[in-house]
């Protein structure tokens, strides 16, 4: 293994480490719990009613070339 | 000699983990356990959508159904029905008008344990000359004092085509000289996060690889051929059996001070075909007593393959040829509308919400280098008018908490 890809190696290595440990020794939020009473209200969410967002999506997907990058999963359709 | 003793060496170095990555991976082990979500909210939805615009029509049910079991465990499971019609333009120029149902259904569970979700899924699609089944995977983990909730994922889905025919007697059957598969995998990073009490952002990143038969086994490339017919000649399709996309996007959601959410997002799209997409959508969320309206607006644009035309020079012009519009230059806008009523169903003090709703949507597709081919009589080939597609989308759900 080249110098460099140990490098990288010990990098990735090293901000994954970072990133797992952040989870319990975690800076202290600057939205505190009591401030996020918004985002449980139902208008905040991203996908209020599956069921409809996947529906449009699909209907939405099968006529255009790109596809995924929105999180979702969509079952597999022919569309011939 | 010393050059083969020096690799064997470093080999041997490789695999045996110094102390710093030792360390390294044991605080990723201790961590892992400390690090965390929330399951999905007992309800049913029951739908009925449909679909009309060139001369395609696909209407037909939806249900989802979604029950926790316990604090730790939830289950989901839906059904999907396409009643499909189909006129197209497609249809018309190389096929016959069809009618056809598709049938998909779907399981899923969720495990919560501490801060981390687990999901799994299988979804299952069958239409007469298509069967698809698709399983998924996901762990989700809250971080940063639950600001933050990243996802990965993977889904592999196997799919099997097939081709009706006509035979003599009116009834189509599956050729049996034509049975392909394709094997679709993606990869997927989330990342959600709480910017401030009033805005969380969505960051969503997809590797997808697809191979195998990716063509329409249906539809036509068409190349010039003067002084025949209408000017052209239809051919098979050739597509190449490998693609691999990339897909990102963001999205924004801000709470409103007089009780209401705007939401705009941006995905980029690029694959190995040539094909390079940008969406940009805009949300408004308004609720008012017992109703909540929804405003979108979609704007989608996308370049053509490399090796689509919509009429080739001759026959064999290359060795991938493909003429599906999906794979044209086009650019979109979607407009819809939704209205949700929320009421209280009497006698049942098991149903803790109820809504009926209603959304359309309405489609239009402007085609920037796909032509009216039917016309090819009357402007002649290659210079019928470019294509344009307008399409209806309505739902109509009610969905109940319980």
């Amino acid at each position: 293994m080249s110098s460099r890809q140990t490098r990288l190696t010990r990098a990735v290595m090293t901000a994954a480490a970072l990133l797992a440990l952040a989870g319990c020794t975690a800076p202290t939020p600057w939205v505190k719990p009591y401030e996020r009473e918004h985002f449980a209200d139902p208008i905040m969410s991203f996908n209020r009613d599956p069921i409809s967002s996947t529906y449009l999506d699909h209907a939405l997907e099968t006529r255009e070339g790109a596809h995924g990058g929105t999180g979702a999963v969509g079952g597999g359709c022919g569309c011939n | 000699m010393q050059l083969s003793a020096a690799r064997g060496q470093r080999a041997v170095e490789e695999r045996v983990l110094s102390p710093f990555r030792r360390t390294l991976l044991a605080l990723c082990i201790i961590a892992a356990p400390a690090l965390g979500g929330v399951l999905p909210e007992d309800r049913a939805d029951v739908m009925w959508h449909n679909y009309n615009g060139g001369d395609i029509t696909v209407e037909g049910p939806a249900v989802l159904v979604q029950k926790k079991a316990g604090d730790s465990l939830s289950f989901s499971a839906g059904y999907y029905e396409d009643m499909i019609s189909s006129a197209s333009i497609d249809v018309k120029l190389s096929a016959s008008p069809y009618h056809e149902v598709r049938k998909q259904e779907n399981v899923g569970v969720e495990y919560l344990h501490g801060k981390t979700t687990y999901s799994m899924g299988y979804i299952h699609s069958k239409e007469p000359d298509y069967i698809a089944n698709t399983t998924f995977y996901s762990i989700s983990q809250d971080m940063f004092g639950d600001l933050t909730t990243v996802t990965i994922g993977y889904r592999r889905a196997w799919d099997q085509i097939f081709r009706d025919i006509k035979q003599p007697d009116g009834t189509i059957i599956n050729d049996p000289t034509f049975h392909e598969r394709a094997d679709h995998r993606g990869y997927s990073l989330s990342i959600s996060q709480i910017l401030t009490r009033n805005l969380i952002a969505d960051f969503n990143y997809e590797l997808l690889t697809d191979q195998g038969y990716l063509a329409n086994p249906y539809r036509k490339i068409r190349y010039l051929s003067p002084g025949q017919g209408e000017g052209f000649t239809l051919a098979d399709q050739v597509y190449p059996n490998t693609r691999t996309s990339n897909a990102a996007s963001v999205q924004l959601k801000e709470y409103l001070p007089w009780h209401a959410s705007v939401a705009g997002s941006y995905r980029f799209f690029r694959d190995t075909w040539g094909v390079v997409a940008h969406t940009v959508e805009a949300d408004y969320t308004y609720p008012w007593g017992h109703w909540t309206f929804d405003g979108m607006v979609r704007w989608y644009t996308q370049t053509h393959a490399d090796f689509y035309s919509d009429l080739f020079p001759y026959a064999n012009y290359q060795n991938f040829m493909a003429r599906d519009r999906e794979l044209a230059t086009f650019t979109d806008w979607t407009f819809g509308a939704a209205a949700s009523y929320q009421f209280h169903v009497p006698g049942a003090p098991w149903i803790s919400k109820s809504t009926a709703n209603a959304r359309f949507d309405h489609l239009l597709i402007d085609y920037k280098d796909f032509r009216n081919a039917l016309l090819a009589s009357e402007y002649g080939a290659g210079n019928e008018p470019l294509y344009k597609l307008n399409a209806n989308i309505f739902q109509i759900f009610v969905s109940i908490w319980f």
